[in-house]
């Protein structure tokens, strides 16, 4: 019986530690999920600031129109918008285009904004010297900014790739005060949801 | 001579009285029996779930609940279903019957085998109260379906999801415990003789579900701790305006997730696979193919997880990649299906209950594959998501599949249980009501799924009214059935009206749970037998 014991220890043991291994695997999924869609370019995720090693050749023989996109996301009360809707690049040209984005409310608002590139196979080749979107942006209260991004098309690109959209959202950076305002504003507003429309339910089949 | 060896035996059966016996009890029958009573809770508990959802859907409109409460049902019912129902029922059947078939004395870990079950009832009482709060009015629980995709449960989640958060750490700890110790018992307490290529099939397929457990329980945890941290610690795991991704929550889910279908469905493969030989009196056929199927089933499951997000605009090239991987999963599968069917290929049949849930898993877990493989189809996929048709296919899986294994595993057993032979005409009764019923209940949601019908909905349109009638009559009758089963179970419990049990029970049962008296004595196997 002690062998046993002994024997059924070793076996809790080692799979102990693969339970450990397998819940650590679990986190590391999310570095792993980075590094693949930044590998892939899948997800249309772009790459962070791009220093250039070498002077890249224009390529004036192809011409690819950019599109810009300038969203908020739920909750965000700033104006936020793309001062040039497109531009026609030739790939290895530096380009800069302008967005405008202002704090309407009379608090200060830690914004942040996520690129997304499509189609997904050009998130890779399309590459950002300068950008707004590296860092949390602030915006005192009534605050308007130009937010500038820089960026060069990789002549490497698919030479399927005739379009490009470029789409930014801002986000109210999470953890920040604002943040903390629109969760207790949502929880009240769920609450308020719930709460009267249990008890009286309109629609035409329980009114006859 | 013998009565006196039998008195003997019974002097020796030291059971501890009053409720001491069941809290504190390292009894590997004790445990399975409490296992086997929380799941039976657990599924009238979801079912009485299921059918407020299917009498809200009886009529196009709202009728009895908000759109708010009917999500908390569905998202309630999935959880309380897979969780508390399915997964309970097996490890009960494992802690029952595992032991005595290698020819074990108990588990392995008996005192760890105590708190794995007791810590379900808390898992449990935490994640139902917060609907009885929600009843009270004090604000929402889970209704975020049972899948919990971020940002539905992190930023838009009420505050009851921390209790679901603790609920689920809970029952995966209760899982996991469960898992090592049956991996432990298999490993260290089979009788001499007993090699691995001659433990019986439903062994072996709780030997590959509870690694799959170790594996993929684990990473639940992982995922809802990081929704944890979301929610209360500023992390942003799963938030954009922090840098993350709400996809990569629905990639680690489903990492866990799809494995978890087949800890669903591989011990109901093994009862089969007991069942179906011992009433066609035959040897199953192709024991080793079996094996290696269920291994193979076991490995895929972890390389198809994609195919619940081919809507998420993946690459082509990736879903391709998960299209044929899922794909191939039904070779292993068919060749299981196959060799049920050879084994009752000219075999002496007979058709006693077991059998019969056996027969009918066989044909509706089929029909519940076909429709996976169709989902499996990439283009067709993006008509079926999210559809009525998906939530046919695995209701005809876990019901007519997993539930429907368990119900035919109770009626095998029972006699070897209680001592006592179950009234085999309600069994014939609750088999083909269910049946009948249980294909009434999911056969339209196929039409609707593929007319257009989303999941999730509490209001449809017009023309989707008659099937969904149709379905709610199922339901209903359907729900109602199983009182047939538990007023079964009870009378064979107490045995006043029914014929007792020999110790082979059915004529064509073979293995070593069959050579213990009936019921199986409260410590068994003292002496370990030899397995020729």
């Amino acid at each position: 019986m002690s062998k046993m014991t002994a024997e059924n220890k070793k076996i809790v043991q080692n799979l102990s530690f693969v339970v450990l291994g397998m819940f650590c695997f679990g986190f590391a999924l999310v570095p792993l999920y980075d590094v693949f869609c930044e590998y892939t370019g899948l997800n249309g995720k772009t790459g962070v600031q791009y220093v250039s090693e070498e002077q890249m050749q224009v390529d004036t023989s192809r011409k690819i129109k950019v599109e810009f996109l300038a969203n908020t996301n739920d909750g965000m009360p700033w104006e936020f918008k793309a001062l040039t809707y497109s531009v026609t690049v030739h790939p290895g040209e530096l380009t800069k285009v302008d967005f405008l984005a202002r704090n309407t409310t009379n608090r200060d608002i830690v914004g942040r904004a996520t690129p997304s590139v499509s189609p997904g196979i050009a998130a890779n080749y399309f590459q950002k010297t300068e950008c707004f979107c590296f860092t949390e942006q602030v915006l005192k209260a009534g605050e308007e900014k130009i937010m500038p991004v820089a960026f060069i098309v990789d002549p490497a690109i698919d030479e399927d790739v005739h379009e490009i959209t470029l789409s930014y959202t801002f986000f109210i950076q999470s953890g920040s005060e604002e943040a903390k305002v629109l969760a207790e504003n949502r929880a009240a507003s769920i609450n308020d949801t719930i709460a009267p429309s249990s008890k009286n339910l309109s629609t035409p089949l329980t009114q006859h | 001579m013998s009565a006196v060896i039998e008195e003997h035996h019974d002097d020796h059966d030291h059971k501890p009285t009053g409720i001491g016996r069941w809290l504190f009890s390292t009894n590997h029958k004790d445990i399975g029996t409490m296992y086997l009573w929380f799941s039976f809770t657990m599924l009238f508990i979801g079912g009485t779930l299921a059918l407020v959802i299917r009498a809200e859907l009886f009529q196009p409109g709202l009728q009895f609940i908000d759109p708010e409460m009917f999500n908390q049902m569905t998202t309630l019912h999935g959880l309380i279903m897979v969780f508390g129902v399915i997964m309970p029922a097996f490890v009960g059947l494992a802690n029952w019957m595992v032991p005595l078939m290698i020819g074990a004395p108990d588990m392995a870990l008996p005192r760890m085998n105590n708190w794995s079950f007791w810590l379900l009832p808390g898992a449990f009482g935490l994640l139902i109260a917060s609907l009885i709060m929600s009843l009270m009015g004090m604000g929402s629980a889970p209704n975020f379906g049972w899948t919990f995709y971020a940002p539905l449960s992190t930023t838009y989640g009420p505050d009851s999801t921390d209790f679901f958060i603790f609920s689920v750490h809970m029952m995966g700890i209760s899982s996991i415990m469960g898992a090592i110790n049956i991996i432990a018992t298999i490993i260290n307490m089979r009788a001499p003789g007993m090699t691995y290529m001659k433990m019986p099939i439903f062994v072996w397929t709780w030997f590959i579900t509870a690694y799959l457990l170790i594996a993929v329980m684990p990473v639940l945890a992982g995922v809802v701790t990081m929704m944890l941290t979301d929610r209360n610690f500023g992390t942003s795991f799963f938030s954009a305006a922090g840098g993350g991704d709400p996809v990569l929550f629905q990639h680690v889910f489903w990492f866990f997730g799809h494995p978890e279908v087949y800890i669903m469905i591989l011990p109901s493969f093994g009862i089969i696979s007991q069942i179906v030989p011992t009433f066609s009196r035959k040897k199953i056929f192709g024991y080793s193919s079996m094996v290696y199927a269920t291994s193979s089933i076991a490995f895929l499951s972890f390389i198809v997880w994609a195919h619940h997000m081919f809507t998420t605009g993946m690459p082509v090239a990736t879903e391709l990649f998960f299209m044929y991987a899922t794909m191939l999963i039904a070779v292993p599968t068919g060749v299981k299906v196959f060799n049920w069917v050879s084994t009752m290929w000219q075999g002496s049949l007979t058709f006693e209950t077991p059998m019969l849930f056996a027969i009918a898993f066989i044909f509706l877990f089929t029909i519940g594959g076909f429709t996976g493989l169709m989902l499996a189809i990439v283009p067709a996929d993006f008509q079926y998501h999210d559809t009525y048709f998906v939530v046919a296919h695995f209701h005809y899986v876990l019901v007519t599949g997993a539930l429907y294994g368990i119900f035919a595993a109770v009626y095998f057993w029972i006699p070897k249980w209680t001592g006592n032979m179950y009234d085999e005409s309600l069994g014939k009764w609750h088999f083909w009501v269910s049946t009948i019923s249980v294909n009434v209940l999911f056969f339209p949601m196929h039409f609707v799924g593929l007319a257009g019908m989303p999941r999730r909905i509490p209001d449809y349109n017009m023309q989707f009214a008659e099937f969904n009638q149709i379905a709610s009559i199922g339901a209903f009758v359907f729900g109602f059935a199983q009182l047939i089963l538990l007023y079964n179970v009870i009378k064979t419990i107490r045995g006043k009206s029914t014929e007792k049990a020999t110790d082979q029970v059915w004529e064509g049962a073979e293995g070593l749970e069959w050579t213990l008296p009936s019921p199986a004595p409260f410590h068994s196997f003292t002496t370990p037998p030899t397995v020729k």
